[in-house]
C-alpha cells in the first residue's frame, strides 16, 4: 500500500516489528502501519520469533497481540516485558481482545514506565487515531485504553477518592496520552484550567515537582499500581 | 439414600415413640402387635416347613434319649444321622431362608421405616450362577441363621400374646361369663370368683394388661427389627455402590467436559469471529482514509464500522459469560475484580488467595459470584454488594477449602425455590462436592456464602 502523503510525508518513517498470529487482522495492521509511516520490517505470529525479529532488526515500535501460539495465553504480554526489560527505550503497543488492569500494570512496570502503549484491538479501526497513540508511544508517551482507564475508576483505587470528579476525568484523559492542550479541548476548558486540574493530581499524589513530564507518566502508574496489590 | 433417611426421621422409629408419654396414642402399638402377631404365624409356618430338615437330628436324639443314659454310645447309626441332617439343613435350609428372608424384610417396614436392602448380589443368568452365587454369599447363610431363631423368638411372643392377651381377655370378659355360665369359677390363686358382681373389678383392671401387653409387644418387636436388621438386612447393594462410583466419575468427566466445551467455543470465537469483526472495522477504518471526508460515502462506513464497533463489544460481553479468558490466565482474585468492575451495582472484591486453585474451583467460585452478583442486580435492589473470597486451610488430609462470600445491602427475601438462579446454582457448588449458605430475611441483607474443597471432584458429593 503506498504511504499517505498527507499522514507518513512529514514524519520520519519509524521500522516496526508486528506480532499477530491472526492472519486476517495481520494484513489490515500492516495496511495501517505502512500507511502512516511505520513501514513494517517483520510480522510474525507467536512471541518466541517476536523476541527473534527485534533482536535482528532492531525496530522502532513493536506491535504485539497479546494472546498468540502457542499456549494462547499471555504470550505477546510476556513477550513484550521481556523485550523491555532488555532494552527499556523500546516502544511496545500491545493489543487485545479485551483489556484487563493487570496486563497493564505489567506493562507499565517494564522499562520506565514510558514508550508504552494498552489498547482494546478494536481502537485499530479508528486508523488515524491508532496512528497517533503510535506516535506518541513512539515519542515516549505512555497510553492505556480508555476501558482500563474506566476499570481504574471503577475499582476507586484509594489515591483517587481524594479527586474530584473533574480531576478523575483530566486523570483519565492524561492516561489516554492527551496533552494539556488536548485535554482542555475536550473538556472545553481553558488550558489554565487543565493546568490547575493536572497540578492538583500531581499533589495530591505527592508527587514530587522536580520532575517534569516523567510526574504525568508517574501519576498514571501510581494509579495502576495503588490498586490494592 | 439420603431420601430413605429423611423419611425415617420424619417417621421417627418405635423405640423413639415407646419413649414419649404419648405412644399409646400413636400407631405404633398397634403395629407392634400386628408384627407380633405374624411374627407368631410366620413362626409357626417356618416351623412346619423346616421340620423336614431336623428330621434326622431329632430321630438320633430321639433314639438317644429313649435308652437308659449308661447305654447310650455315640455309634455309626447316629453319626450317619448326625452327617445327613447336617448336609439336609446346608442344602435345604436356603432354599427356605431366601424366601423367608424376603418375606421378613417387607414385615420389618411394619416398624422400621429405614431402608431394607438385602445385600444379595445379582447373580449370573442361569441356575448354576444362582446356586453358585446364593450358596457362597454371607446373606443367605445370616437368612438361614436368622430362619433358626426366628423358631424360639415366635415361641417367647406366642406366649406373651397368650399369656397377656388371654389373661386380659378373660378378666374383661369374666362378669360376662360368670353370667351366662353360673356354675363356672374363675381362680385367681387361692382365691376363686363365682358371682357376677364381684368379677367386675376384674373387668376394670383389664386394660392394665392391655397396655402392659402393648409395651411388651412394642419392646419385643423393637428387639425382632434390631436382630432382622443385623442379619437381614445388607449394606447398599455391590451393584448400587458400582453404579455411585461410575455416576461420580461420569459426572467429574462431565464437568470436566462441559468446562472444556465452554474454553473451545471462547477459543473459536476469539480466533474466528471477533478477529474477523476487528479486520473488518480495520479495512473498514482503511477505505474511509480514501473517502472525501464529510461525504455522503464517509458516513455510510462511519456508520457501518460503528455497527462493527458494537457487534465486537457484544461479541466481548458474550465472550466474557462463556469462559472468562481472564480467569484461565490471572486466576481468580482477577477474574472476580473483573466481574465487579462489569457488575451494575457498585461492589467490592477482597480477595486472600495465594496461588492457583484447581480448575474446576475456579470455574465453580467464579460462576457463582456471576450469578449472585447478577440476583443482586436483578432482586436486591441494593445499593452496594461485596464480595470476599479466601482460601481456609484445613490441617490433616483434607484438602483446602475456598470460601466465597458475596453480600449486599438490598431488601432480602431472596427464596431459592422461587425460580431465581440459587438452585442451580446450589447444584454446581454440590456437583464439587461444596455447600452454600444463602442467609436472606425480608428486608435483608442477603449473603451468600459458599465452601468448595480445593481437592479432585469428591466421590461422594452432598448431592
Amino acid at each position: 500500500m503506498r504511504p499517505d502523503p498527507a499522514d507518513a510525508g512529514a514524519v520520519t518513517p519509524v521500522p516496526t516489528v508486528l506480532a499477530e498470529d491472526g492472519v486476517l487482522l495481520r494484513e489490515g495492521l500492516v495496511g495501517v502501519l505502512e500507511r502512516f509511516g511505520f513501514p513494517v520490517v517483520a510480522a510474525v505470529g507467536d512471541g518466541e520469533a517476536l523476541v527473534e525479529a527485534v533482536a535482528e532488526h532492531r525496530p522502532g515500535l513493536v506491535v504485539t497481540d497479546i494472546r498468540m501460539p502457542p499456549d494462547l495465553t499471555d504470550e505477546g504480554l510476556r513477550a513484550a516485558v521481556r523485550l523491555r526489560r532488555g532494552d527499556p527505550g523500546l516502544a511496545v503497543v500491545a493489543l487485545s481482545q479485551y483489556v484487563e488492569l493487570s496486563y497493564a500494570t505489567d506493562l507499565l512496570d517494564s522499562g520506565n514506565g514510558r514508550g508504552v502503549g494498552y489498547l482494546l484491538k478494536q481502537r485499530v479501526a479508528d486508523v488515524r487515531e491508532f496512528a497517533s497513540v503510535l506516535r506518541q508511544v513512539v515519542d515516549g508517551g505512555t497510553v492505556v485504553d480508555p476501558e482500563v482507564v474506566r476499570q481504574l475508576l471503577r475499582r476507586g483505587a484509594d489515591p483517587l477518592r481524594r479527586l474530584t470528579p473533574r480531576e478523575r476525568e483530566v486523570l483519565g484523559l492524561m492516561a489516554e496520552g492527551h496533552s494539556n492542550g488536548a485535554i482542555a479541548r475536550h473538556l472545553t476548558v481553558s488550558d489554565a484550567a487543565v493546568g490547575k486540574h493536572v497540578g492538583n493530581i500531581l499533589a495530591k499524589l505527592d508527587l514530587p515537582p522536580d520532575e517534569g513530564a516523567h510526574r504525568r507518566v508517574r501519576a498514571v502508574l501510581a494509579y495502576l499500581r495503588g490498586r490494592g496489590d | 439414600m439420603t431420601t430413605l433417611d429423611t423419611a425415617s426421621r420424619r417417621r421417627g422409629s418405635l423405640a423413639q415413640a415407646m419413649a414419649r408419654p404419648r405412644f399409646l396414642l400413636t400407631v405404633w402399638p398397634w403395629r407392634a402387635l400386628l408384627h407380633s402377631v405374624t411374627t407368631v404365624v410366620v413362626g409357626i409356618a417356618v416351623a412346619v416347613v423346616a421340620l423336614p430338615l431336623y428330621l434326622p437330628w431329632a430321630m438320633v436324639l430321639g433314639t438317644m434319649a429313649s435308652r437308659p443314659w449308661d447305654t447310650v454310645r455315640i455309634g455309626e447309626p447316629a453319626l450317619i444321622g448326625f452327617l445327613v441332617g447336617l448336609v439336609m439343613i446346608a442344602v435345604f435350609s436356603p432354599l427356605i431362608a431366601l424366601p423367608l428372608g424376603a418375606l421378613e424384610r417387607r414385615r420389618l417396614r411394619i416398624v422400621f421405616a429405614g431402608p431394607v436392602d438385602s445385600g444379595h448380589r445379582s447373580p449370573p443368568p442361569g441356575l448354576w450362577g444362582w446356586v453358585r452365587t446364593r450358596y457362597t454369599e454371607g446373606a443367605t447363610w445370616r437368612e438361614a441363621a436368622y430362619m433358626c431363631l426366628l423358631l424360639p423368638a415366635s415361641g417367647l411372643v406366642l406366649l406373651v400374646l397368650v399369656a397377656l392377651g388371654g389373661a386380659g381377655a378373660v378378666m374383661a370378659l369374666a362378669p360376662f361369663l360368670l353370667y351366662a355360665e353360673p356354675d363356672t369359677a374363675i381362680s385367681l390363686g387361692a382365691h376363686a370368683i363365682t358371682a357376677p358382681e364381684q368379677a367386675i373389678p376384674l373387668a376394670l383392671v383389664s386394660p392394665v394388661l392391655l397396655v402392659l401387653l402393648l409395651y411388651t409387644c412394642g419392646t419385643l418387636a423393637q428387639g425382632h427389627a434390631v436382630l432382622a436388621r443385623a442379619l437381614l438386612v445388607g449394606p447398599p447393594r455391590e451393584e448400587l455402590r458400582a453404579e455411585l462410583t461410575e455416576v461420580t466419575e461420569s459426572r467429574a468427566r462431565l464437568v470436566s467436559a462441559f468446562e472444556y466445551e465452554r474454553r473451545r467455543i471462547e477459543r473459536d470465537l476469539h480466533d474466528g469471529a471477533q478477529q474477523r469483526l476487528v479486520a473488518l472495522s480495520v479495512d473498514l477504518g482503511l477505505a474511509r482514509l480514501d473517502l472525501e471526508k464529510s461525504s455522503e460515502a464517509d458516513h455510510r462506513v462511519a456508520a457501518a464500522q460503528a455497527k462493527a464497533n458494537d457487534l465486537i463489544d457484544e461479541l466481548r460481553g458474550l465472550v466474557r459469560g462463556i469462559h472468562p479468558r481472564l480467569l484461565t490466565d490471572r486466576g481468580l482474585p482477577a477474574a472476580l475484580a473483573e466481574l465487579a468492575d462489569h457488575a451494575r451495582v457498585p461492589t467490592r472484591v477482597d480477595t486472600e488467595i495465594p496461588g492457583r486453585l484447581p480448575t474446576h474451583v475456579e470455574g465453580t467460585a467464579y460462576f457463582v459470584v456471576a450469578e449472585a452478583l447478577t440476583n443482586v442486580h436483578k432482586h436486591a435492589e441494593a445499593t452496594a454488594a461485596a464480595v470476599r473470597a479466601h482460601v481456609a486451610p484445613d490441617d490433616g488430609p483434607v484438602p483446602d477449602t475456598l470460601v466465597v462470600e458475596v453480600a449486599d445491602d438490598g431488601v432480602g427475601g431472596a427464596d431459592p425455590a422461587g425460580g431465581s438462579g440459587l438452585t442451580g446454582l446450589r447444584d454446581r457448588v454440590a456437583v464439587m462436592g461444596g455447600t452454600m449458605d444463602l442467609s436472606s430475611p425480608v428486608g435483608g441483607p442477603t449473603r451468600i456464602r459458599v465452601e468448595l474443597p480445593c481437592g479432585p471432584i469428591p466421590p461422594t458429593p452432598g448431592l
